[in-house]
């Protein structure tokens, strides 16, 4: 199936600046994208409210606009390159009839896939508003319908279930009686009480117990000006697991990359240490998320591109369940680019066009097709950067709201070689887990590199999630922790703390050595 | 066995890959090749056809999931001799049962770690599959050498008469290990859900077991197959003497060359008009019943990403595979199509008789492990067998 030959020129839709929990990927992928349509011989078009960009640079695009990514500046836009192309003679006029009348370039489309959310809510807003069927300016990469299906939780849940997929159980409760039951219903703690239209979401939390639960269901249900109660059961201490996906027209469909989070569920994707691949699942285990992950892109309807679907998994009995998935190129497509070295941002924007992953030549083989699944014999880790020094006001606990400002990836040959790598490349100092002979800042405190920390400071720092975790699971292991204590505290998952644990008795080792050396 | 044991893999070439010991306190021949699965080390393990092989995995962090009584492809672990990067220290798995290690050990296979499988591998890639010798019993580097030069190799040897059963039985009669496995649903859950429901086994087939794979029966019987396992060396009389609706070519070990006797009655078979569906090995015996010929490619295709463009839908699947040999295209006759090839060296991945119902492919559409892309061939096979009344 080869590219589309009625479009004449792409309208690119940028992230705008650059701030907590966006940071330069999508400038990557825009940039990616420019790349990739002009390659195919169309006319690219580009807004970006941020000149500080590559995307931005004056040679990526045919024509770029400085400006603030608005539904309103957009639509100027869109009235101005319609201008611009009938003045270079492209018989736009075709696209307002009721067919395509004659081959031959006349669209102007809008791909909004790849600048996050920022592109894909203007596009939205714009859909919504009728300018794109006023100006006959079709979205590409994916459907209103589609966009709209991965983004209202509630739609996307029921559409799950439809397609016979597991979600965390909820309800909506206006009394007293109708939470309990709900609770029935949903059979086990923790439940998350979350109070409807209140400032912020006051008044909620998590309930482990009956007794909590009667609480909070009634407060919540007394601060919510419409007495009503959202109930849905915890998934905190899950196991987080992501899958990118790539949809042609042709249907074909294939994984990208899998990824295991680090930290369990309760932090933010942005703000855990995530591995790729996935290190803990069987194959049975990993197919039956690979078969999902198509099925979940299939049920939204995103036609062509990318997705990043998002699985917990109950690390008891194994239970998965489906929590969301970004229509779009995202932050882990950037991860799990670099990762493997599949361009998804590239891709994605030749997909949006009408190529087939079998059309388009591999970048990493040039022989073969994209239309395969990348297999890596090494292991990648990324690591949020956080900067809680410059936001002394801000909580430096991780929850589900992004608070890291960066992150830095690695390879290895194995998990313990990446983890090394990105821990050093975060340049705070330390060349990794510790060892370094450097002194540890803990609140008002310091100690020295090999001091052996208090008990109750190791059990704090490692049951709340906070950006020090890391460095105190090589703490509380140099402390005597074992790795079931440590999971305890932490639920996180004991492979990787069997290798955290191995390049702590290397550590030993090699002061071992070092001292006698010394001595 | 205490963790820092000495274990040797020598190579016919003189390259010599010390590690440490894991598995069984043995010793083995076996051709040398790469697998780059990421997942699915015990489905790899207990296939019968990685027989005569030692097995070295791309990926490498291996162990981390253990193996649990499940995950078998066959009634143990075949492989000679296990080559790994990393053995996991731990296992974390809810199905987890015993560590990789203690399981190996059990059935007398040797394992070996701390190997740089990227460069065994990268040799494997330029030279070309070689023989070795694997030993976790202390032996020297000089006579591994000369273990793995004096052993005669796998070509013209037929390994399949080691993994086939040596009677003929009727598979899971009482349907119990056949359905789907599916993980919890729901917050009742506690375990695995029930497996999914099978449907009436209503078609009566015939299935050659070369090395046959557990999933390739279970998948016929979610298909309504009722399957009659025979062994090998089964005439094609014989296996008539079930009445089969449909045959079914099973995968397995080692060259198709060896086994004159299974391209008898695979041709006598064909000539029966007879619905035939083959997988691996069973492509290859087609290929040679209907006149073509084998060859050994360089260093096979083994893992769970092998592209396959299908000429008749124009889509691509995202294969499974395990196979050192395959068919050539320039020898088969001309009432054969080839049907689907392997976008990565554009061999023979599929074939089509023209007049007679038969198709095989060379790829594993029962995975296991792998992607279920090619899970359709199996009702393409039914519809096949339906259509003949």
């Amino acid at each position: 199936m080869p590219k589309r030959t009625d479009i004449h020129s792409v309208l690119i839709i940028g992230a705008g600046p650059i701030i907590i929990g966006q940071a330069c990927e999508f400038d990557y992928s825009g940039t990616q994208a420019c790349k990739a349509l002009k390659e195919e011989g169309y006319r690219v078009v580009l807004v970006n409210s941020n000149p500080a960009t590559i995307m931005t640079d004056p040679e990526f695009a045919d024509r770029t606009y400085i400006e603030p990514i608005t539904p309103e500046v957009v639509e100027k836009i869109i009235v101005r390159e319609l201008e611009e192309m009938r003045r270079l003679g492209v018989p736009v006029e075709q696209t307002q009839g009721p067919s395509a009348g004659p081959a031959g370039p006349h669209k102007l489309v809008l791909l909004p896939t790849l600048g996050g959310q920022t592109a894909l809510n203007t596009a939205m807003a714009l859909h919504r508003q009728g300018v794109l069927e006023r100006y006959g300016v079709e979205l590409i990469g994916a459907k209103p319908e589609a966009i709209e299906r991965g983004e209202d939780r509630l739609a996307f849940k029921e559409l799950m279930l439809s397609i016979g997929l597991d979600v965390p159980i909820s309800g909506v409760a206006h009394t007293p009686e109708e939470a309990r039951g709900i609770a029935e219903k949903i059979g086990r703690f923790p439940l998350i009480i979350r109070p409807a239209y209140t400032l912020g979401g006051t008044g909620g939390g998590i309930a482990y117990n009956r007794a909590e639960f009667e609480e909070l269901a009634k407060r919540g249900l007394d601060l919510s000006p419409v007495s009503e109660i959202l109930i849905e059961e915890s998934l905190l201490g899950w196991k987080e697991f992501e899958m990118e996906v790539m949809r042609d027209r042709a249907d074909n469909c294939v994984i990208i990359c899998s990824i295991e989070n680090f930290d369990p569920m309760g932090v933010h994707t942005g703000d855990s240490i995530t591995v790729a691949p996935a290190q803990t699942l069987t194959d049975k285990e990993y197919q039956i998320m690979r078969d999902a992950s198509f099925a979940v892109i299939r049920a939204v309807g995103v036609e062509t591109g990318g997705s990043n679907i998002q699985f917990a998994v109950n690390p008891d009995n194994g239970r998965m369940v489906v929590i969301e998935m970004n229509p779009r190129v995202s932050r882990s497509s950037a991860l799990a680019s670099k990762a493997t070295g599949f361009p998804i941002a590239k891709i994605a924007a030749k997909l949006a066009v009408g190529c087939t992953l079998d059309e388009i030549p591999n970048d990493i083989t040039r022989e073969t097709p994209a239309s395969f699944e990348p297999t890596i014999d090494y292991v990648v880790v990324k690591v949020p950067r956080f900067a809680f020094e410059k936001f002394p006001q801000a909580d430096p606990t991780l929850t589900t709201q992004m608070k890291s400002v960066g992150e830095a990836m690695a390879i290895g040959r194995t998990f313990k070689e990446a983890l090394q790598k990105a821990l050093r490349s975060l340049e705070i100092g330390r060349s990794g887990l510790g060892g370094d002979g450097k002194p540890w800042r803990i609140g008002n405190e310091v100690f020295g590199d090999r001091d052996l920390f208090p008990r109750e400071l190791i059990t704090r720092k490692l049951t709340v999630p906070n950006a020090e975790r890391i460095f105190f699971i090589r703490h509380a292991l140099r402390a005597g922790f074992s790795i079931e204590e440590i999971y305890q505290l932490t639920r996180i998952d004991r492979w990787f703390l069997a290798q955290i644990r191995e390049i702590v008795e290397f550590e030993e080792e090699l002061a071992a050595v070092g001292g006698r050396a010394a001595g | 066995m205490a963790a820092s044991t000495p274990a040797i893999l020598a190579l016919e070439d003189g390259s010599v890959w010390p590690g440490t010991a894991f598995g069984a306190r043995a010793s083995a021949c076996g051709e040398v090749c790469f697998n780059t699965s990421m997942t699915g080390y015990q489905e790899i393990l207990t296939d019968p056809s990685y027989k005569g092989q030692i097995v070295t995995m791309t990926y490498p962090h291996i162990g981390n999931y253990g193996v649990n009584a499940l995950d078998v492809e066959s009634w143990r672990p075949h492989v000679a001799g296990f080559v790994v990067r990393e053995l996991s220290p731990v296992v974390s798995n809810w199905r987890a049962e015993k560590t990789l290690g203690a399981w190996l050990e059990e059935h007398g296979i040797p394992g070996l770690a701390g190997v740089d499988t990227r460069a065994l591998t990268k040799k494997l890639r330029v030279h070309g599959v070689l023989n070795g010798f694997i030993s976790t019993e202390g032996v020297s580097a000089e006579e591994a050498v000369a273990r793995a030069r004096a052993w005669p190799g796998l070509l013209g040897v037929d390994y399949v008469r080691e993994v086939t059963h040596r009677e003929a039985f009727a598979w899971d009669p009482e349907d119990r290990f056949s359905g789907s496995f599916r993980l919890a649903s729901g917050t009742g859950a506690t375990g695995p859900a029930a497996p999914a429901p099978l449907p009436p086994a209503d078609i009566p087939i015939v299935a050659y077991d070369f090395g046959i794979k557990y999933n390739i029966l279970r998948r016929l019987r979610q298909h309504g197959f009722r399957v009659q396992v025979v062994p090998a060396h089964t005439p094609a009389e014989e296996a008539l003497r079930h009445r089969p609706a449909g045959i079914f070519l099973s995968n397995g070990p080692g060259d198709p060359a060896a086994l004159p006797y299974a391209v008898r009655a695979v041709a006598d078979l064909l000539r029966t008009g007879i619905p035939i569906f083959g997988i691996c090995l069973g492509h290859q015996i087609l290929g040679l019943a209907l006149g073509g010929r084998t060859f050994k490619l360089k260093f096979g295709h083994r893992g769970a990403n092998q592209p396959v463009k299908d000429f008749e839908t124009g889509r691509v699947e995202i294969t499974s595979q395990n196979h050192g040999f395959a068919v050539d295209a320039a020898s088969l006759p001309a009432e054969v199509t080839v049907n689907r090839i392997n976008l990565n060296d554009q061999t023979v991945e599929g074939l089509r008789h023209k007049s007679r119902p038969m198709f095989c492919v060379q790829y594993h559409p029962e995975a296991s492990p792998g992607p279920h892309d090619s899970t359709p061939l199996f009702a393409e096979f039914r519809r096949l067998v339906e259509a003949r009344g």
